[in-house]
C-alpha cells in the first residue's frame, strides 16, 4: 500500500461551519481539513466558541450550518461508526469521584469495547507519574491528579482522532511535557489531534497548524 | 475519489489494528453489563442515597395503619392503594439520580460518545436504577403488607404486581429524568411530568391486588400491567436517549 498517498488524504473535513449560541454568532465559515498525522491547534480568546466547535466536531452538538465529514461521510450519518474513531476529553473530565482511579480508567476503556488489565493501567499511571492513592476514591485526589486519570485514556484507548479541550489544565510541568510527547508520538504514527489550550504550545511534527477562531485564519506552522 | 476514500478508511483500520494488541476486545453484551455493574457499584458507595428511598417507603407506608384506627377491614381495603402510591412516590424520589451525577461529571458525555447505541446504554442505567430502588421495595412490600392485614394470596399478587410495576416506573420515570437534566428545580418538575404518566401503572397494579380482595382473578389487571411494561420497555429508552442528546447539546 502506498502510505504517502494515504498520508496526504483528507480524513476529517469541516466545511463552512457556523456556530451560534443563543442568538449570538460565535464563528462562521470555519473550514479545515485533517489528514493522518496532522494536529490542529485551536486558538481564540475566552468566549470565541472553541469548546462549541470541539463539541460539534465530536458529534455532541450539531453545527448551526455547515458540514463535518469523516472519510467523506457526514458524521451524524455515521453516528456510532464515527464515535468509535474519536476520543474526546472535554472540560468535564468524566471521572466518577466515588470510584478509584483504576475503576474509572477501566470503565472508560470498557466503554470503547476494550478490557485492560491492572498491569496495563498501572504502567500507564506510572508513566503519568500517578503512583499514590490509586486505591482511594478519586474525590480524594488533587485536580491535577484527576486530570491525569482522565488523560490516561489516551495511552490505552485506540482511536485515530483525539479531540482535547484544554488538556493541560491543572497539569504540572512534567505531566505537561509527557502529554506533549505523547501527542507528538501519536501524530507521527498517523494519529490526528484537534486541541485547544491557553498555554504557549508548539509541536515538532510536520503537519502542525493553528486556527485562530476569532480571526478565522489557518496558519501552517511547519 | 471514492477509491481514495476507501483507501483512507483502510489506512485508519490499519492504524487501529496495530494498536489493538494493547487491550483485549469485549463483546457489546459485556460492555453493557459493565455499565450496569458500574452504576450499581457507584450507588453502593453512596449507600445513604439508596437506603433513604428504602426507608422512606417503609416509614411512609407504616404511618397509614397508625393514623387510620384499628379496623382490620378498613386497613386491608386501603392497603393496595396505600402501598402502591407509596412505592410510586419513593421511586420518584430517586429518579433524578439516574442521569444527574453522570451529567455533572461528564461521564454521560463519554457514554453518549461510545460506539454503543445510546438506547441500550440508557436501558442499562434504567435497569441499574430499578435494581437499586425498585427491587428492594418489591422484597420488603410483603412484610409491610402484613401490617395491613393482607391475606397470603393478596401479598403474593402485591409482590408480583410491584415486580412488574416498579420496573415500568423506572422506565417511564427515566424520560422525566432525562428531560429535566441540567434544569434548576428539576425535582418538582420531574414529579409534574412523570406522575400523570404513572397513572396506568398505579391503576392496574393496585387493581390486581384489589381484584384478589373481592375474590376475582387478578390476571386481567396483571396482563394490562404487563402490556404497560412492554410498551415502556420499548419506548422509554428511545425517548430518554433522544432527551439526553438534547440535554447535552
Amino acid at each position: 500500500m502506498n502510505m504517502d498517498f494515504i498520508a496526504n488524504n483528507v480524513v476529517l473535513k469541516a466545511d463552512n461551519i457556523v456556530g451560534v449560541r443563543g442568538d449570538r454568532l460565535l464563528f462562521e465559515n470555519v473550514n479545515f481539513e485533517m489528514s493522518q498525522g496532522s494536529v490542529l491547534y485551536l486558538q481564540g480568546a475566552n468566549g470565541t466558541g472553541k469548546t462549541t466547535l470541539l463539541r460539534m466536531l465530536c458529534g455532541l452538538s450539531k453545527p448551526y450550518a455547515g458540514n463535518i465529514s469523516w472519510c467523506g461521510e457526514n458524521i451524524d450519518a455515521l453516528a456510532e461508526e464515527y464515535y468509535k474513531d474519536v476520543l474526546y476529553i472535554g472540560h468535564l473530565s468524566g471521572i466518577k469521584e466515588d470510584l478509584t482511579a483504576l475503576e474509572n480508567l477501566q470503565f472508560s476503556i470498557a466503554l470503547s469495547g476494550k478490557r485492560v488489565t491492572e498491569k496495563q493501567t498501572a504502567e500507564v499511571f506510572n508513566a503519568l507519574g500517578l503512583s499514590k492513592g490509586l486505591n482511594l476514591p478519586t474525590r480524594m485526589l488533587s485536580q491535577g491528579q484527576k486530570r491525569r486519570v482522565a488523560l490516561a485514556r489516551l495511552w490505552l484507548q485506540d482511536a485515530p482522532l483525539w479531540i482535547l479541550d484544554e488538556p493541560f489544565t491543572a497539569l504540572d510541568i512534567s505531566a505537561t511535557e509527557r502529554l506533549k510527547q505523547k501527542i507528538e508520538v501519536f501524530a507521527r504514527d498517523g494519529g490526528m489531534v484537534i486541541m485547544t489550550t491557553h498555554q504557549e504550545f508548539t509541536l515538532n511534527i510536520p503537519k502542525f497548524s493553528q486556527l485562530r477562531l476569532d480571526e478565522n485564519v489557518i496558519k501552517k506552522v511547519a | 475519489m471514492i477509491e481514495s476514500n476507501q483507501n483512507t478508511t483502510s489506512g485508519i483500520t490499519h492504524l487501529q489494528e496495530e494498536k489493538s494488541n494493547v487491550a483485549i476486545s469485549m463483546s457489546a453484551y459485556s460492555v453493557l453489563l459493565e455499565i450496569l455493574k458500574r452504576d450499581i457499584r457507584v450507588a453502593l458507595r453512596r449507600q445513604s442515597d439508596v437506603a433513604a428511598v428504602f426507608f422512606f417507603f417503609i416509614i411512609a407506608a407504616s404511618l397509614f395503619p397508625l393514623g387510620s384506627g384499628t379496623d382490620p377491614k378498613l386497613l386491608s381495603a386501603m392497603a393496595p392503594s396505600v402501598l402502591w402510591v407509596t412505592a410510586l412516590l419513593s421511586c420518584m424520589l430517586s429518579l433524578s439520580r439516574i442521569f444527574a451525577s453522570d451529567y455533572a461529571d461528564g461521564t454521560l458525555e463519554q457514554m453518549l460518545l461510545s460506539n454503543h447505541p445510546t438506547v441500550l446504554i440508557v436501558l442499562m442505567k434504567i435497569l441499574a436504577h430499578w435494581v437499586l430502588s425498585g427491587l428492594p421495595l418489591v422484597l420488603v412490600a410483603p412484610l409491610i403488607g402484613l401490617q395491613f392485614n393482607l391475606s397470603n394470596e393478596q401479598l403474593q399478587i402485591l409482590a408480583i404486581s410491584l415486580l412488574m410495576g416498579t420496573l415500568a416506573l423506572s422506565l417511564i420515570g427515566s424520560i422525566g429524568a432525562a428531560l429535566t437534566l441540567g434544569i434548576r428545580g428539576a425535582g418538582v418538575l420531574i414529579a409534574i411530568l412523570v406522575l400523570p404518566l404513572y397513572i396506568p401503572v398505579l391503576v392496574f397494579g393496585a387493581g390486581a391486588v384489589n381484584a384478589v380482595s373481592i375474590g376475582m382473578s387478578p390476571n386481567g389487571a396483571l396482563s394490562l400491567l404487563g402490556a404497560v411494561l412492554a410498551l415502556a420497555l420499548v419506548f422509554s429508552p428511545l425517548a430518554s436517549a433522544a432527551a439526553l442528546r438534547i440535554a447535552l447539546e
